[in-house]
């Protein structure tokens, strides 16, 4: 009974068309509700919250060890196992368990992912705007660099920049960084070279505006959304050429149990111990595709 | 004598065509090829001319939207070709301009509201925030919309909703004179006659000038002291609208007002058809620019261009024309070299004879 006059209450109250609705918040529904409909991008946005999670939990774990367990520890009485109760993953070649490593190495593998492109995000994104805005000379030496440097297949000019710098984590990053900067410096260009043309930029041009406030409140916001697409799409990637890198050693140095590099351990045992390269490797695959 | 509010002087406005292997320029695009004209203060002067002939370019220039290549604009005694980009920054709130389409004029990103105090914060016109709030009210309700869709995005208006947004954009920084460029072309006819009864009554009220681009005919008689008839760059005629329209004299003036169709079936309406298309201004044609499309056209007309002055003493003495002619054909004297009202049929015929 009492159900059935609160169905009634909601129906003649609709909060949302009275109260006066902040725009941005308003927005965020749309976005939110439009993602509701998408079942696929719904379970992709849990997961990565999840794996966001797990991957914190991990990198604490490695300061803190809650779980008391060190991943780099080596127990060759224990080595290449297969998965069991005691070992989730099972163990590798120097009797390391695979599971704990996995949980360890993934704030480094996903940190990777992710700082690369937003490196490449806030320089690319500038060089882009820049160059489309004010054209002539200063848009031909910008797009010339970048013609360069996307002469190079992204992979290939990694390994040229890691052997330059040295291996290593922040070298890692830095090289992936370089290798997607043309790709954002292109589309930005292109998408700030449509925006100009506007007639609401010249209608802020006759109004006397500069040009920082005509880049930053007029052009950047409407060229938000090819920005956003691709830096997801290319987190993706990112972790993907990153666990690369490692895989061909180039990257992360042994013990740090980041993913590619186990990759590389495991190979050399892949016909008598298969799950060794199973489990990093699908998990790199596995967290890639919820992106 | 009214005060001159606006006085151009030999504007030339050259587009560059790159090419070639170094991006070099081969040519020039001539939008506007040296013209001259003045616009009183509180008067409204419309500029008309097909599509291409430099209308928009010219209003761009005189805002400096564009860089002119040449010539000389004087805006209430100032040169605003000679000013620096910061002296120009505090002038421009002196003019404004009203674009003509009202979807891609409006940042969609933006609520009115932000548009609103946005222009008035460039130019510093209102204390605080809540005098230009208060004033945002103020003009929204002057343009006809009401204060609560002041929080709304432009998409969620209808296009005049969206003109009148634009309007009360151009209105917000207090200007002087208002450059409507094919200010009403995107709306339907209704909504038209509305936003054109607003800017009269704007007009009026903030003693504004406009200077008013379009291409529609009828819109212009309605709402212009004075016309400027540009073909090619060029600046064909130039008089009083009654004037104008009564007794054009340029044969292009002519046959573009034959064109404005008659609201009675009954009557027969006696269009004059042009031959060929506009000329490229690339590479326009020596002389008088019309010549190619002119059925008075004579080899006077090839080789030299006529100069815009005051031909017949009788009628208005604003009244300019630039054509050798135009006294002749008005009495009679110069005859057309073919017949103009049936280029239609004749054009079939051709087309017979080729096909035969």
């Amino acid at each position: 009974m009492s159900n059935i006059e609160e169905s009634k209450f909601e129906v003649q109250v609709d909060p949302v068309s009275i109260a006066p609705v902040n725009p941005r918040l308003k927005n965020f529904k749309d976005f939110y509700g439009r993602l509701r409909k998408n079942k696929a991008a719904l379970v992709g946005l849990y997961v990565l919250i999840i794996l966001f999670f797990i991957s914190i939990f991990g990198y604490l774990d490695t300061i803190f060890g809650f779980t008391g367990v060190n991943s780099n520890a080596t127990n060759l009485a224990e080595k290449l196992q297969k998965p069991s109760a005691e070992h989730w993953f099972g163990t590798d070649h120097l009797g390391r368990d695979i599971f704990y490593r996995v949980l360890h190495g993934m704030y480094i593998t996903l940190g990777v992912g992710f700082t690369a492109t937003f490196l490449a995000a806030i320089v690319g994104v500038p060089l882009g705007i820049i160059s489309g805005y004010y054209g002539g000379i200063i848009d031909t030496i910008i797009m010339r660099i970048m013609d360069v440097l996307l002469a190079f297949p992204g992979i290939l000019l990694a390994l040229a920049i890691v052997s330059v710098l040295g291996g290593s984590t922040f070298n890692v990053t830095i090289a992936i960084a370089i290798g997607a900067l043309p790709q954002f410096a292109r589309i930005v260009r292109g998408s700030t070279l449509t925006t100009k043309n506007l007639e609401y930029i010249d209608a802020i041009k006759a109004l006397g505006a500069r040009d920082g406030k005509i880049i930053f409140q007029h052009i950047l916001p409407n060229i938000m959304s090819p920005i956003i697409v691709n830096t997801t799409l290319f987190i993706a990637t990112a972790i993907l050429s990153a666990a690369g890198l490692s895989f061909l050693g180039l990257g992360v140095q042994p013990p740090t149990p980041e993913w590619g590099a186990m990759l590389n351990d495991g190979r050399n045992y892949m016909y008598q111990a298969g799950h060794i390269t199973f489990f990093p490797r699908y998990d790199d695959r596995y967290c890639c595709s919820c992106i | 004598m009214t005060n001159k509010l606006l006085d151009v002087n030999g504007l030339k406005q050259y587009f560059p065509i790159k090419g070639g292997f170094f991006g070099r320029t081969v040519n020039h695009v001539k939008a506007v090829d040296d013209i001259s004209f003045h616009i009183n203060e509180g008067e409204t002067v419309a500029i008309v001319g097909e599509s291409g002939c430099g209308k928009s370019t010219t209003g761009r220039a005189v805002l400096r939207l564009d860089e002119p290549t040449e010539g000389s604009v004087i805006f209430d005694g100032q040169e605003i070709t000679a000013l620096s980009k910061s002296e120009l920054r505090n002038i421009r709130s002196e003019m404004q301009i009203i674009f003509q389409d009202p979807y891609a004029s409006l940042n969609p990103r933006q609520t009115v509201k932000t548009i609103l105090m946005e222009a008035m914060e460039i130019q510093k016109i209102g204390k605080s925030k809540k005098e230009r709030t208060e004033r945002v009210i103020e003009l929204m309700e002057t343009v006809g919309l009401q204060r609560h869709q002041m929080n709304r995005y432009p998409h969620e208006f209808s296009g005049g909703q969206r003109q009148r947004i634009g309007i009360a954009r151009a209105l917000s920084v207090d200007p002087k004179l208002i450059i409507a460029d094919e200010a009403v072309s995107a709306l339907d006819v209704s909504i038209q006659a509305q936003v054109l009864n607003l800017m009269k009554k704007l007009q009026r009220e903030m003693k504004l000038t406009y200077m008013f681009i379009s291409h529609d005919l009828g819109v212009v008689r309605h709402i212009s002291d004075r016309i400027i008839v540009m073909y090619l760059g060029k600046i064909v005629e130039m008089g009083d609208t009654k004037s104008i329209f009564e007794k054009p004299q340029h044969p292009y003036t002519k046959a573009l007002l034959s064109a404005i169709p008659v609201p009675d079936p009954k009557k027969k309406s006696n269009r004059i058809f042009l031959r060929g298309d506009v000329p490229s201004p690339i590479d326009p044609p020596t002389g008088c620019r019309f010549h190619t499309r002119c059925p008075f056209a004579t080899d006077l007309c090839r080789t030299t261009e006529p100069t815009l002055e005051r031909k017949d003493k009788e009628i208005d003495e604003n009244h300019e024309v630039a054509c050798h002619y135009a006294l002749d054909i008005e009495r009679g004297i110069h005859k057309a070299q073919y017949e103009m009202h049936n280029a239609r049929e004749v054009l079939d015929d051709e087309d017979e004879v080729i096909e035969a």
